[in-house]
């Protein structure tokens, strides 16, 4: 049980001066899941190094269980990292590749042959222990490589990208495996991912970061509902954007003035919804907007509305949009609950977070 | 198809094993006069004498094995970490530094010697067994660089970072990782630089001048004072450590390994 605290992490990359990660401070609370989400190139990975003790950073602190463990070299940190490829030493077996961690620690081999047993069966290849990682599938590849992790016991568990490397059908048991195995070690884990909806669908808290700097830390939800700016908005698929005015809970903007939830922040700020928040009809915050297009989209259908200047989009059930057609006049309505404006200027680290937000944690 | 490629390599293994047949004979002839065959005698007189103290010839033996190991281990202990460094890392001026290990093979051995003779003069290096191994490094120390730049570069310094995770200390993860990972280029890149010490006339005679005695020099002065039967016996024992050498690597020599398909790149 061990949380870990990285406090204003900075590294650049020799010769280029550009920061990697900028200024990260993040707290990962003990035994949870979270994911740090970005899209690629932008300082996940480097972060993962930073706490495995693979690379050193140019200031700031990483901290476990409150003790900075910036000096401890990386076999005595306890925090394993698992590489997106894998990474089994192909000179040794199955059961040799899990027990590495064991044998590196002076074990006895009779207990290390009984653990590597036990490991295994837990991720499920009972009777892979003499194979070669080359005869494996990906799927099993991966899994002897959590499998060997786990057999340590580690204080922090990294994983960079465990399931871009595995076909669709795969990826969804191996995420629900990880899951459930984190969640019965209760091992305090960081999952790096590129993909929003495995980040959703498996953490307790997603870091979203962007061009190496932290932009929302957070539960799933406040990434749909709370964005903290527009781009984390559309990272999560937002595409609703309208800018304006707040004043006394109401909203001035190109759109008829729309009435806001309580407390929203006085000033100029960027107005979103959610595409399958708004409703069809009349009710508060009416609009009356035309249909430029209709899109299917399987499960919904997607309707391009101009409504004055400004084209929102919105996800309805498809047997509610059967009869719309473009051109056609429709009445929208924005439920104030669902409205939230992001303050211009806002602090990237102003956005709810774990600590205040009011959503609890799953 | 099969046939002419048997035909082939027959004929490869014929012009390879011809010239040595003469010396074989020589080193167990009597006499053997212009128009016969076969000498008329055998006796193994020759290497009576080729193995006693009066030749010198074990005394060389030694010598030349123990100048080609030394010669062979410095270039493994220098050729290793460079061939870690351009093959795992970008830096500013590699491809420079490439060019200039390559130098040795590009420039003849005989004028890079005449210069290395003056510098060597001035260290007092001339005429020792030390100089002559160090002037060995020249012509090894770049196949050794060669052979461990392509392992590296095909060698993933993940698999290390792995190990340190999982709990390795740095010299475990030597152990346990990068060896076992870079020892078949090792073993190949010191064969290589063994027999090509062993091979060393020019370089030996100019830095040791003539009172460092190995089997090449040894043999030429045989050969030039018309001892054909001594000549040939010599001869085969120079050239056992190849042949021995070839047949236990047999399995490491092929164009397969890595070790060798890169060096055939460049």
């Amino acid at each position: 049980m061990t949380d870990v605290a990285l406090q204003n992490l900075t590294l650049r990359y020799p010769g280029s001066g550009i920061a990697t990660v900028e200024n990260l401070s993040l707290t990962i609370p003990t035994g949870s899941l979270t994911a740090l989400l970005g899209p690629s190139g932008c300082g996940k990975t480097t972060t993962m190094k930073i706490i495995a003790g693979l690379l050193r950073p140019d200031a700031g602190d990483v901290c476990f269980d409150g003790q900075s463990i910036l000096h401890t070299p990386p076999e005595r940190r306890g925090a394993v990292m698992v590489f997106q490829n894998h990474l089994l030493f192909p000179q040794m077996t199955v059961a040799e590749n899990v027990g590495f961690g064991l044998k590196m620690r002076g074990l006895p081999k009779a207990e290390i042959a009984q653990r590597v047993a036990e490991m295994l069966a837990l991720v499920q290849l009972p009777d892979m222990g003499p194979r070669r990682p080359a005869d494996l599938s990906g799927g099993q590849q991966q899994r002897v490589a959590l499998a060997r992790a786990l057999i340590v016991q580690p204080r922090v568990l990294l994983l960079d990208e465990p399931l871009s490397n595995l076909d669709a059908h795969l990826r969804s048991e191996m995420r629900d495996l990880i899951r459930s195995l984190q969640q019965r070690l209760r091992i305090t884990t960081l999952f790096v991912t590129h993909d929003q909806e495995e980040a959703v669908a498996m953490a307790d808290h997603i870091a979203l970061m962007l061009n190496g700097r932290l932009r929302m830390h957070g539960v799933p939800e406040a990434f749909y509902q709370h964005p903290a700016d527009p781009p984390v908005a559309r990272f999560f698929g937002g595409v609703n954007f309208v800018t304006g005015i707040v004043t006394d809970n109401r909203f001035a903007s190109a759109l008829p003035t729309l009435t806001l939830p309580a407390n929203a922040p006085k000033g100029p700020g960027t107005l979103t919804i959610r595409p399958e928040s708004i409703r069809l009809g009349p009710g508060e915050n009416t609009l009356q907007a035309q249909v430029i297009c209709r899109q299917f989209r399987g499960t919904q259908s997607r309707l391009h509305l101009a409504v004055a200047d400004v084209t929102l989009f919105a996800d309805l059930p498809p047997d509610q949009t059967a009869t719309i057609t473009p051109g056609s006049d429709l009445t929208i309505h924005l439920p104030p609950a669902a409205l939230w404006v992001m303050p211009e200027h806002a602090q990237p680290h102003a956005a709810p977070s774990v600590q205040h937000h009011a959503t609890p944690p799953r | 198809m099969t046939a002419l490629r048997r035909l082939a390599l027959g004929t490869l293994v014929l012009w390879l094993i011809l010239p040595l047949i003469p010396l074989a004979i020589w080193s167990f002839a009597k006499g053997w006069r212009f128009p016969s065959l076969f000498p008329q005698e055998w006796t193994l007189r020759a290497w009576q004498t080729a193995l006693s103290d009066r030749t010198g010839v074990l005394e060389s033996l030694w010598v030349t094995g123990a100048i080609a190991l030394i010669a062979t281990i410095l270039a493994i202990l220098i050729g290793v970490p460079a061939g870690r460094a351009l093959g795992q890392h970008r830096f500013r001026g590699k491809s420079a530094v490439q060019a200039l290990i390559l130098g040795p093979l590009i420039v003849p051995g005989l004028a890079a010697a005449l210069g290395l003779h003056a510098v060597f003069l001035q260290l007092g290096l001339t005429n020792t067994f030390t100089g002559v191994v160090l002037v060995h490094l020249i012509p090894t120390l770049p196949y050794m660089i060669i052979i461990m730049t392509g392992i590296f570069a095909n060698h993933d310094p993940s698999f290390e970072a792995q190990a340190r995770s999982l709990g390795a200390t740095p010299w475990q993860t030597f152990r346990y990782i990068t060896m076992p990972a870079i020892l078949p280029g090792i073993i190949v890149g010191g064969l290589f630089c063994f027999l090509v010490s062993w091979s060393q006339y020019i370089l030996t005679l100019l830095i040791g001048g003539g009172r460092v005695q190995t089997l090449p020099l040894l043999l030429f002065s045989f050969a030039t004072s018309g001892r054909n039967d001594l000549t040939g016996a010599i001869a085969i024992i120079y050239i056992l450590p190849g042949i021995l050498i070839l047949i236990l690597t047999a399995r490491h020599i092929t164009g397969t390994h890595p070790a060798l398909a890169s060096m055939m790149r460049r």
